[in-house]
């Protein structure tokens, strides 16, 4: 059991700025993503798109965003918890108790939700039937290339992943690539060594077509795929790998009696705690009058949370606001050397 | 304010005003259209606003660029008449649009 003073859920930039803002008051927080890295939507989603509106910082992008809050709170040395998922939230006296997916558990007075559209898990095929053969003969990554020998193989997807994988498979497997449509996205020399390998024979492309149904016994035998114009083809297939990013989903957070509306968190401006004392939600996932998804109202957002943050972490404490430019003790926790 | 048709997955249609100069992700948002997700927000990010522009109106709209495109790949079932209603902008031309909503947005 980990025991702290803040912890927070979702490693995006308003995640990581709460870090900031709770670390200048002399707040210790653990902060958990499903994601293998800092950084949210803006480090998977779009890490690479120019963000134009960010105070006094004209043109940035999701990566060096999220590097440079990295590096704004280095000093307060919070603990990340990555490729993890708080499954449940419980209240234990002034407490709330939170324990993951994979069993961690932690004690805290405060959680502040900073979770934007929740967590991020694979887009899965539109097949119902897939499900029963999922981590079976259809995957949505491939963690072991060797565990795949000898098999035929159906990738679908037009992007870098399935491109990439395609690429790879095609040197030890029979693989057919199936996209909605003609055009693949992918870098120049990948999309060239595509052409290379398809004119060997060495890769069948079959596009535009989706999947239809799948045809199986114990086991899957093969796939029908389907052209919108009615076209269908039959093809033999052991494997199915599935490519079409990530899709967010809320999760867990629906069953821990907040108010919601729809897939957002009800929150009051004051100090954005939810209808549970100490559960906070800041960022994209909170809901209030006139709520605007700018990455900017999450640091807003965040702050405030922050201030009751400290009251339910030290209740026999007075909680004096302070500046960073005037304060010894906040530029003492900032590691700040003072002439 | 233009008149935008929203007909679901079942054939329900809804017919709801939007003003102009908004996307018809706003509008769909505005009057609680229930098959239209809309995570990011509008920044192009997610697909969860895909809708299928009736053919006739396809045609009419400003261009699918390709980012739209990509993020359209990412799509559940998605056709020829696949669009982001996040990147289409109501004004008076489109007096009438017909959209349908895909049974998942995921």
């Amino acid at each position: 059991m980990i025991k702290t003073d803040v912890l927070i859920i979702g490693a995006g930039p308003v995640g990581l700025f709460a870090i900031h803002q709770l670390g200048i008051k002399g707040l210790k927080c653990e902060v958990i993503d499903n994601l293998d890295k800092a950084g949210g939507q803006c480090i998977e989603l779009y890490p690479d798109k120019p963000i134009y509106d960010i105070p006094a910082v004209p043109k940035c992008n999701g990566k060096s965003l999220t590097d440079d809050l990295m590096k704004q709170i280095k000093p307060f040395k919070a603990g990340f918890h990555f490729n993890e998922r708080v499954q449940e939230v419980k209240e234990d006296a002034k407490n709330w108790k939170i324990t993951t997916n994979l069993g961690k558990s932690f004690l805290s007075p405060n959680i502040i939700i900073a979770g934007g559209v929740g967590s991020f898990e694979p887009r899965r095929l539109p097949l119902k039937e897939l499900e029963k053969f999922e981590n079976k003969s259809v995957f949505y990554a491939v963690r072991n290339k060797e565990n795949l020998k000898n098999k035929n193989i159906m990738i679908f997807g037009g992007g870098d992943s399935a491109l990439d994988w395609a690429l790879e498979l095609s040197k030890q497997n029979k693989v057919t690539l199936v996209h909605r449509r003609n055009e693949f996205r992918g870098a120049p020399h990948t999309l060239s060594e595509l052409q290379d390998l398809r004119s060997k024979n060495k890769i069948s492309i079959k596009t535009p077509f989706q999947i239809e149904k799948i045809n199986t016994g114990d086991q899957l035998k093969s796939v029908t795929i389907k052209s919108e114009d009615g076209n269908s083809e039959d093809i033999q297939t052991d494997i199915i790998l599935g490519f079409f990013g990530l899709i967010m989903q809320l999760g867990p957070i629906a069953d821990w009696g907040l108010n919601m509306n729809k897939k957002t968190i009800d929150v009051n401006t004051e100090n954005f705690e939810t209808n549970k004392k100490g559960i906070f939600a800041v960022g994209d996932i909170c809901n209030y009058p006139g709520k605007l998804k700018l990455i900017l109202s999450g640091f807003h957002e965040a702050a405030l949370a922050s201030v009751e943050c400290f009251k339910r972490a030290r209740p026999n404490e007075k909680f004096r606001f302070q500046f960073t430019t005037s304060s010894k003790e906040i530029q003492e926790r900032l590691g700040v050397k003072n002439d | 304010m233009t008149k935008i048709i929203f007909i679901d997955s079942q054939g329900e249609k809804k017919s709801i005003e939007v003003e102009n100069g908004l996307t018809v992700m706003e509008g769909a948002v505005q009057n609680n259209i229930p098959e239209i997700d809309a995570d990011c927000g509008g920044s192009m990010a997610c697909a969860t606003c895909h809708v299928y522009v009736q053919d006739d109106w396809y045609d009419k709209l400003n261009k699918c660029e390709d980012a739209e495109q990509d993020m359209i790949d990412m799509a559940f079932e998605p056709k020829k008449n696949s669009r982001l209603s996040c990147q289409i902008i109501v004004n008076e031309n489109l007096e009438g649009l017909v959209v349908t909503t895909p049974k998942q947005q995921n």
